[in-house]
Order: structure tokens, then C-alpha cells, then sequence
């Protein structure tokens, strides 16, 4: 099988010749406090060099809250977060509110990461399936254009971590495919960790590594399949979704048996009972 | 016929409007220019305590902007009010509070209005100085921090997860502006000088395809209306201030027939 081991990090551009922590980001106990509410409530999570994490979880459940925390965009009222030292983090937002006063074409937005020739601009755009948009002014662009470029932002600086939240979101379906085969490709290539939010699931499982389910605390995680059979995640999203998790699963990917032994993690985050479906 | 005070105001105006080409895209961006208003309004505190302690305006003003500028972002932070509200209060309580110190002190007689609305005349060499450094220390600040500065701009969150301190670069843009208000404020008056910046960066967004272009337009524009209104004081003995902004107007209103929509 031509899946590689967690254990030893993956070969990549940060094969130094000494070992290099696989963990890149990680928080312990993380609380979040707002109007006296607690929007998460001691969550564990961490994200390895070259596993793909999918955050899922109903709306209002803390995921954006989680991975803004995790990103350092905001502080943890509890718990703490810790990120490889110089961590390079490729991130897309959930959405991009343009200011109409600020004249921005794609080019212009690309290279507000870092600076960039046309030629691999051109490149990076045709990867993340979009044609030559690079003097086309950013307001013009579709929703699934949008988060294709933002896609190709975050891609510009050769991350460790990619961080997407929603990155569906006005994507097609046949456009969803790609994006995730594309993601899929670049955790090969490059041994980045991604971890990606989404109430989207059905691709998002059929491509992850590991599920984390969040309701302002972890209720459920590890493999997409244990996660689909979990009676939690059942009761928060419906049988019928985990029915369809379990095809997606079913006959697919070769590497989710070999995974059994090699994932220290999923035993940190095995599936708990979920306090908040209490009546 | 071009005498000394005049041509000390037309290079104070140029440097002015110079360095008010970037800051005012920002401030235009940004949507600051409800701050700015505020900053102006603590000018006449500055100008108040200048009078009342005898010293010299040209430290006392830029002193009072850069206060109150420091004193915005630390209220900013833990906020239960919204920001124009706070900003409301601080800008009318300080105009206020200028007011009464200016009345309060008998044996002072100033002319309020030449505050209010400038004073060509009243441009010292100190002043120009200031309006050059000023200017000098904006182009190299924007100049060196201009890929962060926008960055943060366009998205904070993004920008913060590249490595941007959005925070620091908040600091620089909020101080460079109170310098820059301070230095208007005595060319075209507290209530005039944040139509500085706002009407050249405004009439550049039509015409500018890139944001460097819109700053760069800006700035030519900005330099337009002053040497425009300066040149309508001359001739026909309009108060300059006024005039300048009267150009800026004007030169806005012709962007808005001559360019294309938009883009």
C-alpha cells in the first residue's frame, strides 16, 4: 500500500534530517466563554502532518469559534493552543467581504500572501481549476471563483496546515469533487496536515482521515465510518446522512484498515457520550 | 506676487495633500473618516492648551490628535458601545471642552474662525516644517509597510494568519493619521481638513484599477485642489481653505461625469 505512516512524518519540504513533531497544531481544554455562555467547553484537538481532519457540527456548535482559537485569532478563556514553531498556516475564511471602495484584482489579492511572477500565479490558478482571472477585479468574480482563489491564496505560501472553512460554500458539485480530489493531492505531495470545516458532508467524508463532531464540546470523533455508526452523531445528523457517510465509506480507499494501528489520536478523541442531547 | 506666506502655504498644502493621498485611501477603506473628524475636534484642544500653557501650537495640536488617537484604540478594545458612538462622544466633548478653555481664558482673544476653517496666513516655517516631515515620515512608513498595511485592510484575518501584526499596524496607520490631521487642520481648518482626505481618494476610486494607482491618484488630485484653490484665493480673494476644498469638490464631481462606472 502506498499510504504512509504517520509515525514517521512524511517526506516533504521539511525533511531536515531530524525528527520533526507531526503534531502542528493542538489545543487542550479549550474553553470559550461568551455572554456567559460557554460556546465550547474543554475540547481536545490536534491536527498531524499529512492527515486530512474534518470538523463537522450543527450550526451555532463553536466549529469557526474552534478553529479560530486554533489559528490564534482569538484567545481561549481556558486550555491553551499550541502550534509548531513557525508554522505556515494557508487559511480561507468562510467568506470574503470585499470593500467596494478598494479596487483589487485577483493578481493584486494573490499577492497580498507574498509576492509572486505571473507564470506561477497562472500555475497555482490552473490547479485550483480557474482560467487566467488574474487582471479580473476581485467583486466580479462568482462565489465558487471566489473560494477557488481563496483556495489558491492559501496554497501560494506552500503551508504545513491548511485551514478551510466551508471551502465549498457556491462550489457545484462536480467543482466539490475536484477541489477535494485537489486537496487530497496536496497532502500527498507536500505532507500538509488540512483540516477542514463543513456541514457539507458527504465529500468531506468520503476524503477524511479522521471526523471530529463538535456541539460546543467533541461528542464524537475518529474514523469516518465509526463516526457515521456512532448513535451521537446519528441522533445530531440523522440517520439517513449516516447511511449515506456509510457508502461513501463502503468499497472505498484502501488505507482506512491499515489506519487502525497507526493513529495515536483517535484514541485521545475516542467518541464520548454527548451530554447537551440530554433532555 | 507670490509672497512669502503664500508660497509657505502652497508647499505646506502640497505636502499635505501628498501624504493625504495614501492615508486618505485608507481612511477611505478603512472607513475612518468619522475618526478623523474626531482627531480634528482634539486639534482645538491642543490649540486651547497651546494658548493656556504658552505653548507653541505647532507641538500642542499634533500633541492633542496623537493623545487622543493612543487613547481611541485603547477604549476600542472593550467596547459595549459602538465605535461612532464613542467616537461621537469623543469628538463633540473635545471640541466642547476646546471651547470652553478658549472662553474661559479672557485675556486671550483668538479668531475661532481661522481655526475652524484655516489660516493661509497663519502657515509659520515651523508649521511647513512639520507638514514636511509629516509627509516625509508618512511615504516612508506606507512605503515600507504598504503589503501589510493593505493586507490588513483587504482581510485582518487573513493578513493575521500570514504573519501580519494587525494589531501594530492598526497603531501605525491611526497615528500617522492624527499627524496628518494635525498639519490639515491648520491649512484648511478642523472642519474641512478630513475633506482632504476623503474627496481625492474618492474621486481616484473610479479612475484606478489597482489600490497603489488609487493612493498614487490620490495624492495628484489632492496636489490639484490645492494649487487649484490656492490660485482661486489669489485671484479672487476667496478664503483659501474653503477654496481648496471647493476644488477637491469639484474636481470629484468631474470623476464622477468623465470616468466609467465603477469597476
Amino acid at each position: 500500500m502506498r499510504r504512509y505512516k504517520l509515525t514517521n512524518p512524511p517526506i516533504g519540504k521539511h525533511e531536515l534530517g531530524y525528527p520533526v513533531d507531526p503534531v502542528l497544531v493542538s489545543g487542550r481544554g479549550l474553553v470559550l466563554r461568551r455572554g456567559g455562555r460557554d460556546v465550547l467547553d474543554r475540547v481536545d484537538v490536534e491536527v498531524r502532518a499529512g492527515e486530512i481532519v474534518t470538523l463537522i457540527g450543527p450550526n451555532g456548535a463553536g466549529k469557526t469559534s474552534l478553529v479560530r482559537l486554533l489559528l490564534g485569532l482569538l484567545r481561549p478563556d481556558g486550555g491553551e493552543v499550541r502550534r509548531r514553531p513557525d508554522l505556515r498556516i494557508g487559511y480561507t475564511p468562510q467568506s470574503l467581504h470585499l470593500e467596494p471602495s478598494l479596487p483589487l484584482t485577483v493578481r493584486r489579492f494573490l499577492t497580498l500572501a507574498m509576492a509572486a511572477d505571473r507564470q506561477h500565479l497562472l500555475a497555482l490558478l490552473a490547479r485550483v481549476g480557474l482560467d487566467d482571472v488574474l487582471d479580473r477585479p476581485m467583486r466580479g468574480l462568482s462565489g465558487g471563483e471566489l473560494h477557488r482563489v481563496m483556495l489558491a491564496r492559501a496554497l501560494l505560501r506552500e503551508p504545513d496546515l491548511l485551514v478551510l472553512d466551508e471551502p465549498l460554500s457556491g462550489v457545484d458539485i462536480n467543482g466539490q469533487a475536484e477541489l477535494y480530489a485537489l486537496i487530497g493531492k496536496i497532502r500527498e505531495e507536500t505532507g500538509a496536515g488540512v483540516l477542514i470545516i463543513s456541514h457539507d458532508l458527504h465529500l468531506v467524508m468520503a476524503r477524511t482521515d479522521r471526523v471530529l463532531c463538535l456541539d460546543g464540546h467533541i461528542c464524537c470523533a475518529g474514523r469516518p465510518l465509526e463516526v457515521a455508526r456512532d448513535p451521537v452523531f446519528q441522533r445530531l445528523f440523522g440517520q439517513r446522512l449516516a447511511d449515506v457517510v456509510a457508502l461513501y465509506r463502503h468499497g472505498e480507499d484502501p488505507h482506512h484498515h491499515d489506519g487502525h494501528h497507526h493513529h495515536a489520536a483517535i484514541e485521545a478523541g475516542e467518541p464520548q457520550e454527548c451530554s447537551t442531547t440530554s433532555s | 506676487m507670490l509672497d512669502d506666506f503664500l508660497l509657505r502655504a502652497l508647499l505646506a498644502g502640497l505636502c499635505l495633500a501628498l501624504a493625504a493621498g495614501p492615508l486618505g485611501a485608507f481612511v477611505v477603506w478603512r472607513r475612518m473618516a468619522y475618526l478623523g473628524e474626531t482627531l480634528a475636534n482634539a486639534g482645538l484642544l491642543g490649540v486651547a492648551l497651546g494658548l493656556f500653557l504658552h505653548l507653541p501650537m505647532t507641538l500642542t495640536i499634533p500633541a492633542f490628535t496623537v493623545l487622543l488617537a493612543m487613547l481611541l484604540l485603547l477604549v476600542e478594545r472593550r467596547g459595549l458601545l459602538p465605535l461612532d458612538t464613542v467616537l461621537g462622544i469623543l469628538a463633540h466633548g473635545s471640541l466642547a471642552l476646546g471651547l470652553v478653555i478658549l472662553a474661559f481664558m479672557e485675556q486671550v482673544r483668538i479668531d475661532l474662525m481661522s481655526y475652524l476653517f484655516g489660516d493661509v496666513l497663519a502657515i509659520s516655517r515651523a508649521d511647513l516644517l512639520l507638514a514636511a516631515g509629516t509627509t516625509a515620515l508618512v511615504a516612508v512608513v506606507t512605503g515600507l509597510f504598504w503589503r501589510p498595511l493593505l493586507s490588513m485592510t483587504v482581510h485582518a484575518d487573513l493578513a493575521a494568519v500570514e504573519g501580519v501584526r494587525v494589531e501594530r499596524m492598526r497603531l501605525v496607520l491611526t497615528l500617522l493619521l492624527a499627524l496628518v490631521i494635525a498639519v490639515g487642520m491648520r491649512l484648511v481648518g478642523i472642519l474641512l481638513v478630513v475633506s482632504l482626505l476623503v474627496i481625492p481618494a474618492g474621486a481616484a476610486r473610479r479612475l484606478a484599477r489597482t489600490p497603489e494607482a488609487m493612493a498614487a491618484m490620490a495624492a495628484a488630485i489632492g496636489c490639484a485642489a490645492i494649487a487649484a484653490g490656492l490660485a482661486g484665493s489669489v485671484l479672487w480673494d476667496l478664503p483659501a481653505g474653503p477654496a481648496v476644498v471647493v476644488a477637491a469638490a469639484g474636481l470629484f464631481a468631474a470623476t464622477l461625469a468623465l470616468a466609467p462606472r465603477a469597476r
